[in-house]
């Protein structure tokens, strides 16, 4: 009976609370209580801590409190007759026992014990928000920390093959009896990492907290929640973060104390041994303890039980099809034949047609197949696809067409890369050897188009051409069809059109976020352009992206609109009044935590740095990006700082209350590279051709006194623009 | 005479009273055969002795007189009855208030130093709903504020009580638009009496509404700043375990039995038995200690909140003399049979009264005061450990029955039950009713009453509940009668809950029974009801849960006007015997039936606590069926329920 498991958890938190209370003082008497402790790369120092107890613990000292907290959360084991309630005690317990993990691992940190080898160890800020938008668009159904060890490795695989089949995260670690799933799965050669959605935390059940307070930081960062805000950050979780435990083997207290303290963000456990279940709801959404001794039905359980939906067709191709296979790699050695990139012409091309001019699924490959290929070789290629439907416009093709990367990645062993006539794609030998055809790109498209995009589409057929001259000739079509689209786009200024489009996307998880995408100015997170929205607003009328009327102008310079303010107060859930369009200085738009980039002031340069998500390193702010996103995103407006789409940098409109490109004076270098002609000509607009070699990168500058002195070198004409503050 | 084994249904009892037989000396159920046949018209309510026209009395045959001297009809007579009933009731509860706010008063405002203001948080939470600005201010500034307005309610003509403002909207709003928001808590009792005046209100539906009003001003007032301000002065209590029967007296202590209700006192008495000074001087006359027991519901209130042992409820008061074992019983308020005293004077017990309002001729009085609260406490035990030496060891019987009991449940620790500190939530309970594992809640609550087998109805009635999935609260008498069977421990789940109530305490770890205090203490019920309409997913006012009342062996007006607030709350209420109402059709009537259609609660009579269970479980049942809630989840064959 649940008594069972409440002892268990009670004594377990006990253990763990030592345990931590013990390592303090080593750490304290070896080092002292002013020795700094951190996780790598976070702005929420030790997550759990922060979340629930609002404490920034940034010193050994800082972590007594922690401790006390823990401490007080201490029980009685349940006694053997007349006992006294200890559900609470037990939740309480589990609250204890994550507080003491969170800061075991912090101390191991400390000491260099971790990560352990193969296992991820912490994990940043960076790949939460990652995921962030995997989580909003469901692609990401849901987590799953799989803890223990399979009784062979066979299940081990199967168990997270299974969950990888239905795009769910499994975060594998901890061990039964000295024998971790880590291990059996390393055994097997199955390749782990974030990108295979097969995360390694650490070979002790301690170290499950990291997908914890992982999670936690979720609350945090898109849910626009604040430190301290106990009860809320772990309902979000409960509410938001679908996550749940699967043991492995036989539990023991630690297991238990871990187990409760997962129920308390609402994270139900199930395992796959005779354990005492609670089946009564009511901390977590559905059960909270159950057992699934049968193999074949433990992943289909545990989903029930945390009510995890997942939506999967079933694609009649040779290989598994999932969301997780997306970002897997197919390397040479791994590689039967590739198409594209550098080694051979390629292009996707999706273009619109009558309704009697498609015939659907009608898939056909003209030309020589993969059987005709030389291991190793690389063959011509040319994808279209022609769609047909009522309610298809010509406005949608690129929607549909930007799908192709995405649907032909998430293949097995498939791998696909660029876009148009840029694009490039490998099938692995393992693919090509459980039978995968070129015919099989068709197979997907059209199922894939058809199940996204059911609404607008009727009818799609796929032609894919593999001889030289077929691809050579039809290229041309499709070429002239991206310079046709670009025209469109480039054409277009914020001043052309009367509507912007919102998009409240996020929402799900920053409540009072949206965005206002503008032709001028694409959507935060770099998915969604102008047309893009208007698009995604006819396919789907009551979605995300609604039209909004701009209304009286209020003030052109700063890109202010009474229509827009009216919607942003409306949907904003009236937390936020007004909306300034091109300042970051005066109402800036909000974050929801998915920018590609953030801008943040700096004073002293009289200008602004710009960071990309992908740079880890510092900035002369003195922060990383990790550490700035903390306090750019949730829906908050931060004047001085905001998360931005990358392309927005290359706008007219960028800042230009504040005097736009010319106040950039820092960027990381690969930033500038990937914007590359688009900034050189941005910057011969603004009249001054040299100003992207002013912009300095972390090869000159990293901190405020270089960049100041870079600047100076340079005569950077921030400096002479007028005064920020 | 009738056997003992028919009077009470507690082994321990039963001891006793042929004990009394044996001895020649009459207690309650003497008394109670003596005045058999009792009056038919005061059982109907049918007999007026308003004014000096009078007494009046309608024949109930139809053939005599059918309206008092006046020309009051016999609804008026029955109605008026009624009421009057209602405003005792709820003066006692009320009075009981006003003494704990007076006291939280002297011990804010460091008069009384005996006291501290121990319940902090609850001190906050309350301060918030008075409406209180706490920033800056210490806690003995607030609880002095706090106490002023409590205070000030009991004579307050007009608004609301803050208290009201707890309940659902809807609850609310009813009471607003039939008049029946009580205005200050004096006040409608004042009201009752003069309506009930001579020539005053004769239409008795107005009558009885107002009479709801006062109950409510009882339930949502006086008993709510009892109990709420008991919490704060003494501590919110928090689940605790302790024993309770006969058994607690110890053959080798000072036995000191505190009765009574208000905890003032016995709080601090609590305090003193364990003084050193005390405790030499029961060593010195041969005791081994000090052995302080309550009785009745000072009983409950140092069993909430310190876990003394409960020696047993109402009909056990003369019943713990008679063991011959009892040095000092001391007495304060309510429900203090004027037989102690002749019981006492057959043994060598000393009595002592402490209240004011409570004297015996010829029994000594000490009067209780808050600013000398444990000198009294002190001199009071005194008495008792220097009586040791006058106790006769043959005439010592302590009947061996003892059993455990985990009590100390309040609206607030339900949170942190089900969902620990940082989850702090009703969730789980609302999800049990609302899946199904639970067919919903019942209070049972009340008295002792000879005219039913003492404790018998009341557990007869919760284990037919707790079989059909029903969780059950308790206060007062009725819980204590529970607890001697041991159904408020953990482990009575096992054996007497239904599987899907089963697994709820299993999953919680708490009895399937629980106690929440004493008789003033049912205002955490209606806070736990109003909690639970709060946490959503159960409709939207406490008519809508599914949910019933009972007070299968009700004796006092008390229980008249707890059973009326409970109904003005919206709850279906069960009593044992009938209220004296039965003498006009339209007052029954439309305390059975129509008042539902007004308030959504209503009264019933039913004195087979197996019948009147499975009354209260067609209630719920109907209620979950109104909600559209999902089938039992282990739903027993039915069995045939009298219709509600």
């Amino acid at each position: 009976m649940s008594k069972i498991v409440a002892a268990s958890a009670i004594r377990g938190a006990k253990i763990l609370v030592k345990e931590a209370e013990d390592f303090l003082h080593k750490a304290i008497k070896e080092k002292g209580e002013t020795q700094t402790v951190a996780f790598p790369e976070t702005a929420f120092y030790l997550p759990l801590a922060y979340a629930l107890l609002g404490l920034e613990v940034k010193t050994l000292k800082d972590m007594i409190l922690v401790l006390s907290e823990a401490k007080s959360l201490l029980h009685n084991e349940p006694s053997e007759s007349l006992w006294l309630p200890y559900l609470g005690d037990a939740l309480d317990s589990g609250v204890a026992a994550l507080f003491a993990e969170e800061m075991i691992v912090a101390l191991r940190y400390l000491y260099n014990q971790e990560p352990q080898s193969d296992c991820i160890g912490f994990y940043t800020d960076t790949w939460m928000r990652n995921f962030g938008i995997q989580l909003v668009d469901g692609r990401m159904p849901g987590f799953a920390a799989i803890l223990g060890a399979a009784p062979d490795n066979k299940t081990a695989v199967e168990i997270v093959r299974e969950f990888q089949k239905r795009n769910i995260m499994s975060f594998v670690g901890s061990n039964t009896k000295g024998k971790s799933i880590i291990d059996q799965l390393l055994e097997e050669n199955v390749e782990m990492g974030w990108e295979t959605y097969i995360v390694p935390f650490g070979r002790d059940t301690i170290t499950g907290i990291y997908p914890l307070n992982w999670a936690i930081r979720s609350a945090l960062t898109f849910g626009g929640l604040k430190k301290g805000q106990a009860r809320q950050c772990l309902e979000y979780c409960k509410n938001r973060v679908f996550a749940f435990g699967l043991t492995l083997g036989e539990l023991d207290d630690i297991k238990y104390a871990t187990g409760a303290g997962a129920i308390n963000m609402g994270f139900p456990i199930i395992a796959d041994t005779d354990i005492p279940e609670i089946r009564p709801t009511g901390i977590c959404t559905y059960e909270h303890l159950i057992k699934e001794l049968d193999y074949k039905k433990v992943v289909s359980t545990c989903l029930e039980t945390r009510g995890v939906k997942v939506k999967m067709s079933e694609i009649p191709i040779p290989v598994s099809y999932s969301a997780a296979f997306e970002g897997e790699r197919v390397r040479r050695e791994q590689m039967y034949c590739q198409f594209g990139g550098k080694y051979s012409e390629a292009f996707e091309w999706v273009t619109s047609k009558k309704l009697d001019e498609v015939e659907d699924a009608k898939i056909e490959v003209i030309g020589p197949e993969v059987d005709d290929c030389k291991e190793g070789a690389a063959m011509p290629l040319g994808i279209l696809v022609e769609v047909a439907g009522r309610k298809m416009q010509k406005d949608f093709e690129p929607i549909l067409e930007r799908q192709v990367h995405t649907f032909l990645n998430e293949a097995m062993g498939i791998f696909h890369m660029g876009q148009r006539n840029m694009c490039w794609m490998r099938i692995s030998k393992d693919a090509k050897n459980k039978g995968f055809k070129i015919k099989h790109f068709g197979v997907i498209l059209h199922a894939r188009l058809h199940d996204t995009f059911g609404a607008i589409i009727d009818k799609v057929q796929v032609t894919i051409y593999t001889k030289k001259e077929d691809v050579e000739k039809v290229i041309l079509e499709a070429k002239k069809a991206y310079q046709e689209r670009d025209e469109r786009m480039a054409g277009m200024t914020d001043e052309s059109v009367d509507t912007f489009y919102s998009c409240t996307l996020c929402q799900s998880f920053a409540p009072n976020h949206l965005c206002i995408v503008k032709p001028e100015r694409l959507g935060l997170c770099g998915a969604y352009t102008w047309l893009d929205a208007k698009a995604s607003f006819e396919l789907n009328p009551s979605g995300p992206n609604q039209p909004v009327k701009k209304g009286e102008c209020l003030d052109p310079k700063r890109g202010e609109w009474q229509g827009i303010n009216d919607f942003v107060y409306q949907k904003s859930n009236k937390t936020l009044e007004r909306f300034h369009g091109y300042s970051i200085v005066t109402f800036p738009e909000t974050s929801c935590g998915c920018f590609e980039c953030i801008i943040a002031i700096l004073p002293e340069a009289n200008g602004f740095m710009v960071v990309n998500r992908e740079y880890a390193g510092m900035t002369p702010c003195g922060m990383s990006f990790s550490t700035l996103a903390g306090s750019v995103g949730g829906g908050a407006q931060t004047p001085g700082f905001m998360g931005v789409g990358r392309l927005y940098l290359v706008s007219k409109k960028f800042i230009s209350a504040e005097g736009g490109l010319k106040r950039v004076v820092w960027m990381p270098k690969e930033l500038k590279e990937t914007l590359g002609e688009k900034l050189k000509k941005r910057c011969e607009e603004e009249g001054d051709p040299d100003l992207i070699n002013k912009i300095a990168d972390e090869t000159q500058a990293t901190t405020s006194e270089e960049l100041l002195a870079h600047l100076e070198k340079v005569g950077h004409p921030a400096l002479s623009l007028e005064a920020l503050l | 005479m009738a056997k003992a084994e028919e009077r009470s249904y507690d082994p321990a009892s039963q001891k006793m009273i042929n004990k009394a037989q044996d001895e020649n000396i009459d207690i309650v159920w003497d008394r109670y055969d003596a005045m058999q046949p009792q009056c038919g018209f005061g059982e109907l309510g049918i007999c007026c002795k308003i004014c000096n026209m009078g007494p009046c009395r309608i024949d109930p045959f139809g053939e005599g007189p059918q309206t008092g001297i006046c020309g009051a009809s016999v609804d008026t007579i029955v109605a008026r009855n009624f009421v009057r009933m209602i405003a005792s009731g709820a003066a006692a509860h009320s009075d009981h208030g006003r003494d704990i706010a007076h006291a939280l008063i002297l011990a804010a405002s460091g008069q009384a130093h005996d006291y501290h203001l121990k319940g902090t948080q609850k001190l906050k939470k309350t301060a918030q709903v008075y409406g209180i600005d706490i920033a800056g201010k210490d806690t003995q500034s607030i609880g002095q504020e706090l106490g002023d307005k409590c205070l000030s309610e009991f004579g307050q003509q007009h608004g609301e009580l803050k208290y009201t403002s707890l309940a659902p909207a809807k609850r609310q709003a009813i009471w607003r638009k039939f008049s029946m928001m009580p205005r200050g808590i004096d006040r409608e009792i004042v009201e009752i009496m003069h309506r009930t005046h001579i020539g005053v209100d004769n239409d008795y539906k107005n009558v009885i509404n107002h009479g709801l009003r006062a109950a409510l001003g009882d339930g949502w007032g006086g008993s709510m700043i009892a109990t709420e301000l008991s919490d704060i002065l003494f501590g919110a209590p928090e689940p605790i375990r302790a024993t309770v029967n006969l058994g607690v007296l110890k053959e080798n202590q000072v036995n000191i039995v505190v009765h009574g209700h208000e905890p003032t006192l016995s709080d601090v008495v609590a305090d003193a038995a364990k003084d050193k000074e005390l405790l030499d001087l029961a060593k010195k006359y041969g005791a081994e200690g000090i052995n302080l027991v309550g009785m009745c519901c000072t009983a409950n209130e140092l069993l909430m909140r310190h876990g003394f042992p409960s020696a047993g409820n109402f009909l056990q008061q003369e019943l713990a003399i008679l063991t011959g074992s009892v040095e000092l019983m001391m007495v304060d308020v309510q429900c203090i049979m004027p037989a102690l005293s002749s019981v006492a004077n057959c043994f060598h017990t000393k009595l002592v009264t402490t209240s004011p309002k409570c004297k015996f001729p010829g029994v000594e009085h000490i009067e209780f005061k808050e600013e000398k609260a444990f000198q009294i406490a002190k001199q009071i035990i005194r008495l008792g450990v220097e009586n040791y030496k006058n106790r006769v060891k043959e005439r010592v019987d302590i009947p061996p029955e003892i059993k455990g009991l985990v009590a100390g449940f309040t609206t607030e620790n339900a949170f942190r039950i089900l969902g620990g500190k940082y989850r702090f939530t009703l969730r789980p309970l609302n999800d049990a009713i609302i899946s199904g594992r639970l067919r919903g809640a019942a209070g049972v609550v009340g008295c002792n009453n000879p005219n039913i087998k003492h404790d018998w109805a009341h557990v007869a009635m919760v284990k037919e509940l707790l079989k059909n999935d029903v969780l059950v609260v308790q206060t007062g008498c009725s819980a204590i009668a529970c607890a001697k069977e041991g159904l408020l421990t953990p482990e009575s789940a096992l054996e007497y809950a239904g599987e899907g109530l089963r697994e709820i305490c299993e999953a919680v770890g708490i009895p399937p029974v629980l106690h929440v205090g004493s008789c003033v203490d049912n205002s955490r019920i209606l806070l736990i009801l109003a909690s639970v309409v709060a946490e959503g997913g159960l409709g939207e006012d406490i008519s809508d849960l599914p949910a019933a009342g009972a007070a299968p062996e009700w004796m006092s007006e008390k229980a008249v006007s707890i059973g009326s607030y409970f109904v003005g709350s919206g709850v279906y209420t069960v009593f044992g015997t009938p209220l004296p109402v039965l003498g006009s059709k339209k007052v029954t009537d439309y305390l059975t039936g129509e008042l539902e259609n007004i308030v959504g609660g209503k009264f019933a009579f039913e004195q087979d606590p197996v019948k009147a269970a499975r009354m209260m479980i067609a209630h719920i049942d109907k209620k979950r069926q109104a909600l559209k809630l999902a089938p039992l989840m282990y739903a027993r064959a039915p069995e045939a329920a009298t219709k509600a």
